[in-house]
Order: structure tokens, then sequence, then C-alpha cells
């Protein structure tokens, strides 16, 4: 689904992503840990098509497209989603009405007729029981003064009305607490299949007890440094990132 | 009729001065010499740096002030289905024909030129600010006194249509219209530019608001029309404690102008202006705006925000003074801008000057592109880069259309933006 190839990003003249490795098959869930500043949300930013990043070298494949080539509303459209790790409020539009707009954007991306308000209606409410969202929220400005957890329920929310292929979550997990992270796990759990794939971008283990993944990946000053299974994942919670900064130390000092 | 030396119009003056009543007589002889030794405004005029009137004075103008226009060709423009009491004017005259004013309201309505006892009004020190361009409309202009009496509720909006017959040449006009407020009187006040026919429509216009005690006047000016050229002051005096709430809404038009003053001259007044500037083309607006906070325990308050796009321009000069003997003055101002495009220049600038020690100050300005932030979280939603665009004017926008309380008018505006962002 995703081949991700030798990819460099910069911004500001000052290299991020020094030549990022990873494939992602329908049906799989890929963590990404690593510590802080190593370039997890550039990567997921890179993905989304943010341009504050100058992408330098590499390439990117998504479902046989060059994704680099897209615009952010293209790759929506092919079915990337970012739940980013801080996402922005926007006062005066109506999270409702911004979610219709996309609802029906993707559809016209993607050839389909748009949907009238009853379905959409309808779809909202059964997409809202699953991410166990208030109805509140969605007739507020979209993420104007929701607290942490609330816009991150959004995001996968949105996720769920937008039915992406490639979900990328970024640090979905940091400020929830227990029962919301229960909540935003069971939602990504529902909505995945054997034709969707996800990567999930973590500090830490707890979420992965509930979002199970195939592979985990330690990313480390723009690289993959450590591949492995979930078993890598309880590895690093239990010895921190030290012991892997020292293997990349020593790794390059050969 | 050219406007690029001031014969003519001192020419059309002595003609039109027989008509006058005697007791204007004075003081427009008065305007048309202050006009005649000032002549136009230039840029070296510290209040016309940034607006250049050369391109509007350039043209040939229609003296006659004549018009065929009937009742149909009234009906299509913007604001004529709404329900309210609508004062058409023509070429800058009062056209009593066009005009469709409930009986029932509580409002007198009479000819400027024939009212005796307004000359307070008239005078140059009537107009805070006043310039040449005041003193012209003091000349030259017709217009109305609509007087709410004491007590009452004009019940209907009195829409102001200043229309322009620019079927046979360009159009220049001059109105000058005063709106009494009695005490305990409320009415809304709607003025509302438009052009019929394919030349210029210019218009030197002077609004005056007299708000008495315990009286609330609400005040919109909107502007859409490609045609019109504009220069206008809206003067509101506040004598005892009211209120008064400005609207501008300007989302189209050649090169505008609007002045408006407020004159806070008793204690716990409050006025509120707010203003909106969507424009595209070769669209200039300069929202010139003045609050005299002259007594304690007074409150203003300002929010302008300008959407510029193309190779429009923009100015915004804003005026609080807050006098010696304005203590507890509360006085908040704010404009803010964004440039939709590389060619598009905006000019802000906040001018306070305080001579009070115990108030409540704040202004700011901003002027920028659009947020990055938003625009890539909503086209990684799929929203294409234009919509996405769309929505984010449009929430800046609808920040000022929430201050329109009047719901028909809040709903036209909010469907003429979206249609022009669609
Ligand atoms: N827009 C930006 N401008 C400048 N530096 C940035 C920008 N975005 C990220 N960086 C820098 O890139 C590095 C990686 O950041 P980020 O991708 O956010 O890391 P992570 O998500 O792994 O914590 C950090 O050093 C950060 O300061
Ligand atoms: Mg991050």
């Amino acid at each position: 689904m995703l081949k991700i190839k030798d990819l460099k990003a910069s911004v500001d003249g000052k290299e991020i992503l020094k030549g990022i490795n990873l494939e992602v098959k329908a049906g799989e869930v890929h963590a990404i840990m690593g510590p802080n500043g190593s370039g997890k949300s550039t990567l997921a930013s890179v993905l989304a098509g943010r341009a504050d990043y100058e992408v330098t070298g590499g390439s990117v494949e998504f479902l046989g497209k060059n994704l680099l080539d897209l615009a952010p509303e293209e790759r929506a459209g092919e079915g990337v989603f970012l739940a980013f790790q801080y996402p922005v409020e926007i006062p005066g539009v109506s999270n409702t009405n911004f979610l219709k707009t996309a609802v029906n954007e993707i559809r016209q991306y993607r050839k389909q007729e748009p949907l009238d308000s009853v379905t959409f209606l309808n779809i909202m409410k059964e997409k809202m029981k699953l991410v166990e969202i208030d109805q509140a929220l969605l007739k507020r400005s979209l993420n104007e003064g929701f607290s942490g957890g609330e816009k991150k329920r959004n995001e996968i929310f949105q996720m769920a009305m937008l039915e992406p292929k490639l979900s990328i979550l970024d640090e979905t997990d940091s400020g929830l607490d227990i029962d919301a992270l229960r909540i935003v796990a069971n939602g990504v759990n529902k909505l995945k299949s054997k034709e969707t794939a996800s990567i999930v971008v973590t500090h830490y283990q707890r979420l992965l007890d509930y979002i199970v993944p195939d592979f985990v990946h330690v990313l480390y000053n723009g690289r993959i440094v450590k591949s492995g299974t979930k078993e890598l994942a309880f590895e690093l919670e239990e010895k921190g990132y030290d012991w892997i900064k020292n293997e990349v130390k020593a790794g390059s000092a050969v | 009729m050219n406007l690029t030396t001031t014969e003519e119009l001192v020419k059309t003056f002595n003609e039109n001065s027989k008509k006058l009543s005697p007791a204007q007589s004075d003081v427009r002889k008065d305007a048309i010499s202050a006009f005649q030794k000032q002549g136009f405004p230039g840029r070296k005029h510290e209040e016309w740096k940034y607006t250049n009137l050369a391109p509007v004075l350039g043209r040939d103008y229609l003296i006659e002030d004549t018009t065929t226009l009937n009742k149909k060709d009234i009906d299509g423009l913007l604001l004529s289905s709404m329900e309210a009491n609508h004062l058409v004017f023509v070429n800058g005259n009062y056209n009593k024909e066009l005009s469709s004013v409930n009986a029932e309201e509580p409002i007198v309505i009479s000819d400027l030129s024939q009212a005796g006892d307004i000359n307070e009004y008239l005078t140059a020190s009537s107009i805070t600010l006043n310039d040449s361009l005041t003193e012209l409309n003091t000349a030259l202009a017709n217009g109305v006194v609509i007087t709410v009496k004491k007590g009452k509720v004009v019940n209907k909006p009195i829409i102001i249509h200043f229309v322009g017959d620019g079927r046979k040449g360009n159009i220049f006009a001059n109105t000058r219209n005063i709106f009494i407020l009695e005490e305990n009187a409320q009415a809304t006040f709607i003025e509302n530019y438009s052009t019929i026919g394919s030349n210029a429509h210019f218009s030197n216009n002077i609004t005056q608001i007299v708000v008495k005690k315990d009286a609330f006047a609400t005040y919109y000016k909107i502007q859409n029309d490609a045609q019109s050229d504009h220069v206008g002051t809206t003067q509101v005096y506040q004598p005892e404690k009211s209120n008064f709430a400005a609207t501008t809404i300007t989302l189209d038009g050649g090169i505008i102008r609007n002045n408006l003053n407020i004159r806070l001259s008793s204690e716990y007044s409050e006025a509120s202006m707010v203003g909106l500037y969507m424009v595209k083309g070769n669209t200039h607006i300069d929202n010139h705006t003045l609050v005299d906070h002259a007594k304690a325990n007074c409150y203003s308050n300002e929010l302008y925000k300008g959407l510029l796009d193309d190779k429009s321009t923009g100015v915004f000069n804003g005026k609080i003074y807050v006098r010696q003997d304005a203590q507890k003055t509360n006085a908040f101002q704010s404009n803010k801008n964004i440039l939709l495009s590389k060619d598009a220049t905006m000019n802000t600038k906040p001018q306070l000057e305080i001579f009070a020690d115990d108030v409540k100050c704040s202004h700011g300005a901003t002027t920028g592109m659009m947020d990055e932030e938003p625009l890539f979280y909503l086209r990684s939603r799929g929203i294409s880069e234009k919509k996405a665009k769309a929505l984010l004017m449009h929430a800046f926008a609808a920040d000022i259309l929430e201050y329109i309380k009047l719901e028909p008018l809040k709903e036209l505006l909010d469907q003429t933006i979206l249609d022009r962002l669609s």
C-alpha cells in the first residue's frame, strides 16, 4: 500500500528526515516510536503534504501512485488521513459544515454522488456512537475551545467519517485519560479491515495495549534505527531510549 | 461638468442658491467660498495621504439632476425587496414618487433646503475634521431631515437608497441627510449605494445622526456597487446618554472613503463601530473613524476586518480622542486584515490621543496573508484549496455579520458573500 524509500526532508534548510525506509501493506498496523524531536511528526506531515517541509530526496508510493506529486486534498481523496498531534482551532467554521464539505469533496474526488443531508446526518449519528463524541461538539466551531481530549476524539471522528485507507495517528494518545484512550483505540480497531492500514505514532507503550501493532519501528534522529514486533515496544517501555541512542552511536563509530 | 477646477461647481452653486431657504443661504455661501479656497484634497493633505481622488475628479459629469427612472427600474436593486421604509434618492435628490414610507411610522420627513432651524448642523464646525469635500457638500447638497418622535420606535428599518441614474453619463451627486432621534426614540437606518446604467456614480454625502437622551440608533452602510465612487461622512452626535451602533460593509466599489465621526459628549453613552471590507479588482476602500470621548464613563468598541484580493487597496485610520474630562473611559479598537494577493495593499493606522489618566483603552492592528495552518488542516481532509480558502474567508467575514441584529439584512449579506466565494 505504502512504500517509502530513502525519504529525506528538511525545513528551513535543516535536514530532519535523513533517509526513511518503510513499507506498509494493507491490513497491517505499524507503530512508530521514538524520543521527542526525532522527526515522527515531520514524517506524518510530509506524508499528508504539508508545504513547509521540502522533500529533498527519496520517494513515496501510495497504491501505485507517486504520493509526493499530489496536493494534500488529492492525498485525502486517495485515502490518506492524518490525525494531527495538535489539531488547529478554526473559529467560524462549524464542525458539521466542515465535515459535510470534506465528505462530499472526497466523494467527488472518488467520482461518487454527493450525500444528501439526511444520509449524511444518519452516517454522522452512527459514527458519533463509535467514538462516543458529544453532539454539542459538532455544532461548535471546528476545535475551537475544545479540550485536548475532545480535539483528539474529533480527529478520530473525522477519520471514521472519511473512511481512509491509510490512517496516520500522530500521538493521538497523548493527553488522554485511560477512558478516552480506550474509546479512541476502540474507534481505530472498529475501522480496521483487510483493505486498510494504520501508522500509529506514539510515545508510550500503553496505547499499544489497545491497538496491537504488527510492527514497531524506532525513529531516531531522522532515521528508522530499529524495527521489530510488539515485543520491541515492551523493551522500550522497560529500558527507555538510551540504549537505542547508544547503539546508534556505537554503530556510527564503527 | 469637469471637477478638476472649482469653477463649474461654483457656477452650479450660484444657480441653485436661489432655491435655498434664506435662513441657510449665508452658511452655504461660506461653504462654497471655503471650498473654492481649498480645492479638492490632494495627497499632501494629512488625511488624504493614501486616497487619491484624481481618477474620479478627472471624469466628465452630467449636470442635470432630472431623472426618468420609474419604480420598475428600482425594483431589482439590492435591499429593495426588504420589508422596510424605502427612501429613494436619485442623483442625490430625494424622489418621493419612488419612495414608500409606511404612514403609521412615527417619523417626520422634511426637505433639507427648506428646513429653517438646522444651521447648527450646516456650519463647518458641525463636522469633526471637516475638509473641502464636506464644505462642497454643505454648499450643494439637497436631502432630508428625518425626525423620530420622542419615545417612539420605528418598526421597520428606514432604507436610504442612493441611486445614480448613469444611463446617459457620469453622475456627481451630493446628498445631506439629518436623522434626529428624540428622547427615548429608536430607529434603524440602512444606506445603500447603486447605479443604473453603465456610467460612473460619484457621491459626496454627509449623514448626520443626532441621538438624544436614552435614544438608540442603529446604522448600516452597505456598499456593493462596482460603479460607485464615494466620499461620505457619517457624523454622530450623542449629546446625552444614548446608544449608537454602526456597521459598514463594503463588498464592491471604485474609490471609496467612509468617514465615521462620533461625539460622545455626555456621560454613560455607548458607541459601537464595526466594519467589513471584502474587495478585489482595483477597488480602493478607506475607512476613517473618529470617536471623541469628551465626557467620563463612556464606552466605545470598534472592530474592522478586511479581505483584500487582486490589486485592491485598503486604508484604516482609527482615531480615538479621550479628553481630560473623560475619566473611566473604555475604548477598544481592532483592525484585522488578510491580503489574498501579492498585489493587494493595506495601510492601517490607529491614532490614540489620551488626555485622561484613569481610562481603559486598547488597540491592535494586524495585516498578513491567510494562515497556512488552518488551510492545510482543511485541505488534508480532502477540501480543495479554493473551497478551503472560501470557508476561511467566510468565517473571517461572518465574525462581523454576527453584529448585525437585523436578521433579513444579515441573511442577505451572508448570501451575497457566499455567492461571491463559490
Ligand atoms: N516547522 C518547523 N520549523 C522548524 N523546525 C521544525 C519544524 N518542524 C519540526 N522541526 C524540528 O524538526 C525536528 C523533528 O520534529 P518533529 O517531527 O516534530 O519530532 P517528533 O514528532 O518526533 O517529536 C525537531 O528538532 C523540530 O524542532
Ligand atoms: Mg510529534
